[in-house]
């Protein structure tokens, strides 16, 4: 039992962490991308600058995301070997299909992109930073199809004790991974977005390079908002679409034991009473969880209660309810943020139209405090997403407790699980220290052929010193 | 030919191309410690792999999927049963991948120390892991009738696979300086070249004894011999035409005969394999095979037009990339590293 726990505790911890840099990658390959186009079509320096500057964090960020994102791929198989087995056939092909349709082509075309600034054409180039944005996107894609496996299996058959692909395209037109595809990709562009949007508030506010991080900001919170309401969207289809795939993770979202009124009310707030199987002190707005699960104002939705006994008819005894505390407060902290951050974003641009921006200082200061909110919102969405699953890793298929490695021991997992989070922990304070050494250095960056120079015995740099 | 059977060879061919490219890679790494002699000319060695090293680092993580998708069983057997090697393998890539990226963003000496060792580290440990992991894997694991390997820290570490990482270690060394000679001009390209002369004859030895061990503990020469030991003769031949092509400065030559080499020596351990993946050392019953560690002919079928597909169009634009970057580096022009 000591493995599982130690097995879950690893895979969130190592999953979120590597969900720090994923959505800023995406998202801020995809602005980067805008900016050099702006480039190429205004043929001012000012965009060239802005995507060199905004790539020096992408780059970096990159970095720590393709690393920590290697992991991944080997944990399946390292403590969750019984998994593995089970569904990698259905599993293991979309992860197989991300290598070599996204991976390859972001690390090629990122290396282009990097070294090739002098070496290719510059429309050429430009393709070069779109397709490392496609291919973070297809990244999302591909790692999405095989979690909404995980959260609604289509397209397999059970045959020789396991899950064997039977219908490939179901696989990939699994309504969950559509539901969620968007919104975790208009997310990640919010990531992005309100990291410029944070940074270029900074230097506002110390009043650096006041022209390069007023455009920046410009651009960014337009994406923002845009990024904002896709968000609002593609979440409320991916409600309604719980409600009838996982109804258990929707009613435990809820908070709602036995089954609601019809119609329904959203609860804003209430005290989860987990022993007693009671939610006290609700604070409701009448209407809302039916429109939010049906799209009208009608419908009740079933309770956790309901449900247990469904289930225990359906796969025998045994407790399906997942943590309800867990999944209704994440659920409630994701949604927040998303309201939060169509308000800021619109609340820039009403002050950028009055010619208010730059001397708000209070709203700057909320902007750079605003950086996190993305990033709270994604990790709770993957925890709300993945919590409210259990006890199931494959939904209705198989038990979270009957998917580890038998043959490794707690002692085992709990060695990696320290030596992955010291690494982790340094990765995450050298990632700031450069952050913020490259924040404060802004766009106007020395050249590096500084160090080189200080070296007079080469030939170059004894030049160079002489100048 | 069944279709697992293709899926074991793309697999051996994922994890080939994968020793070979990241081969040179690893080299590059560690002459960084031992060919470097000032701080410029280790940027202009790391600028030699800048734009390659990422995408060869992804031919693993290919292998690793498609291990996944193809061949489920052994997949679980192998990254379960090789915890702890795998737990390293994945700190020292950790450190290897931000090492580059980390390295040349803040001029402090410290800063640079720490990256330092950790390219070092990241480039000698994973072919070193690789080399113990592919040499005990032909030598036999205890696999029991689940497919679950419980193996002890002397079935996966012995004279035999130490040995095997050993060589792998040098000969991506090797390997990596003769990608340096193609790739840097003046003093490093220079001493590149004798570098490779000097430790010439102990790399050679290491690789004898090598196969020579392989002979001995496993049944590899015995039951593959007809494919394995003209492989492994063109393999000498190849080392003993390496030294002439040094001394001649053959770049290209000899960059292709350390390249087919490491080719030769991956390529033999997946045909000692076949048509096991993993053997047991309990009961040749427990064997894992291509047939029953493979997906369904469903999956395998998918996969195989996926591949199909796409292995082409990677190639296309891997070589173009290569081609892009065709000039050699150095200290004169911009470096980005």
């Amino acid at each position: 039992m000591e493995e599982v726990i130690l097995a879950r505790i690893q895979f969130a911890s190592t999953t979120l962490f590597h969900f720090i840099f994923v959505p800023l990658s995406i998202g801020l390959a995809f602005i980067i991308a805008i900016m050099q186009t702006m480039y190429l079509i205004k043929k001012d320096e000012m965009y060239k600058k802005m995507t060199k500057f905004w790539g020096i964090f992408f780059l970096i960020n990159f970095a720590v995301g393709v690393v920590t994102g290697i992991i991944q791929e080997f944990q399946f198989g390292m403590n969750w070997s019984s998994y593995s087995r089970f569904v990698g056939d259905v599993f293991g092909a979309p992860l197989a299909i991300e290598a070599l349709l996204a991976f390859f082509v972001e690390s090629t075309f990122i290396g282009l992109w990097i070294f090739g600034w002098d070496k290719l054409p510059k429309k050429l180039h430009l393709a070069c930073i779109w397709l490392v944005s496609i291919g973070t996107i297809l990244s999302a894609f591909w790692i999405l199809a095989a979690n909404s496996f995980m959260q609604n299996p289509l397209g397999f058959t059970i045959e020789n004790g396991r899950a064997e692909m039977n219908d490939f395209v179901a696989v990939i037109t699994n309504p969950k991974l559509w539901v969620a595809f968007p919104h975790t990709i208009f997310a990640s562009f919010a990531t992005g977005a309100f990291f410029i949007i944070g940074v270029s508030a900074w230097k506002l506010l110390k009043k650096k390079d006041i022209e390069f991080f007023k455009h920046s900001i410009k651009i960014t919170l337009v994406i923002g908002l845009l990024s904002g309401l896709g968000i609002a969207f593609s979440g409320h289809a991916q409600a309604t679409y719980l409600i009838g795939a996982q109804p258990m993770k929707m009613a435990a979202a809820e908070g709602l034991w036995e089954d609601s009124a019809d119609p329904a009310p959203w609860t804003v707030f209430g005290n989860i009473d987990t022993e007693n199987k009671k939610t006290t002190m609700r604070i409701e707005i009448p209407y809302l969880l039916s429109y939010l699960s049906y799209g009208k104002f009608s419908g009740g939705i079933e309770g956790l209660n309901t449900l247990q006994e469904k289930m225990e008819e359906k796969y025998g005894a045994g407790d399906y309810l997942p943590p309800v505390k867990t999944t209704f407060w994440s659920f409630r902290i994701m949604t927040a943020t998303g309201g939060v951050l169509i308000l800021l974003s619109f609340l820039g641009l009403f002050l950028n139209w009055r010619g208010k921006l730059e001397k708000s200082t209070t709203y700057l200061k909320w902007m750079v405090a605003a950086i996190f909110i993305p990033y709270i919102g994604n990790s709770f969405g993957w925890i709300m997403s993945e919590i409210g699953r259990q006890p199931w890793v494959v939904n209705g298929l198989m038990k979270t407790v009957d998917g580890v490695s038998p043959n490794v021991s707690a002692g085992q997992i709990l060695f990696s699980l320290i030596s992955f989070s010291l690494i982790y922990t340094l990765l995450a304070i050298a990632m700031v220290y450069l952050f913020i050494k490259v924040i404060k250095q802004g766009p106007h960056e020395k050249p590096k052929e500084d160090i080189s120079a200080s070296d007079p015995f080469n030939a170059g740099g004894l030049k160079n010193a002489v100048k | 030919m069944q279709l697992s059977e293709v899926w074991f060879i793309l697999v051996a061919v994922l994890f080939i191309g994968f020793i070979f490219l990241e081969g040179f890679d690893f080299g590059v790494g560690m002459s960084t410690k031992f060919l470097a002699q000032n701080d410029l000319e280790k940027r202009v060695l790391i600028n030699t792999i800048g734009p390659f090293w990422d995408a060869n680092e992804v031919w693993l993580i290919t292998a690793g999927g498609a291990m996944f998708a193809a061949f489920p069983h052994w997949y679980a057997s192998l990254f379960s049963g090789y915890y702890l090697p795998f737990v390293v393998l994945l700190l020292a890539l950790i450190a290897r991948g931000v090492a580059f990226e980390f390295r040349g963003k803040v001029n402090s000496k410290n800063w640079i120390a720490t990256w330092d060792w950790s390219i070092l580290l990241g480039s000698v440990l994973p072919p070193f892991l690789l080399g113990v992991l592919f040499s005990s894997l032909i030598k036999g694991l205890p696999v029991d009738q689940n497919m679950n390997m419980h193996a002890s820290f002397l079935d996966i570490v012995n004279f035999y696979t130490v040995i095997g990482g050993v060589a792998f270690v040098l000969l991506s060394y090797m390997h990596g300086l003769m990608f340096i000679t193609l790739k840097t001009t003046g003093a490093l390209r220079e001493r590149a070249r004798k570098n490779a002369q000097k430790i010439y004859v102990v790399n050679g030895v290491v690789i004898l004894l090598f196969t020579i061990l392989t002979a001995v503990y496993t049944d590899a020469f015995s039951e593959k011999g007809v494919i394995l030991i003209p492989l492994y003769g063109l393999a000498i031949v190849l080392y003993l035409a390496l030294f002439p092509l040094l001394r001649n400065k053959k770049e290209g030559l000899s960059f292709t005969a350390t390249g087919l080499i490491m080719i030769i020596v991956t390529a033999s351990f997946f045909i000692a394999l076949f048509p096991n993946v993993m053997i047991s050392s309990i009961d040749v019953a427990n064997n894992l095979t291509v047939y029953n560690a493979a997906s369904g002919d469903y999956s395998l079928k998918v996969m195989t037009i996926v591949a199909a597909t796409m292995v082409p169009i990677v190639l296309a634009y891997t070589i173009w990339s290569y081609y892009i970057f065709r000039k050699r580096v150095s200290a004169k022009e911009h470096l980005e590293y």
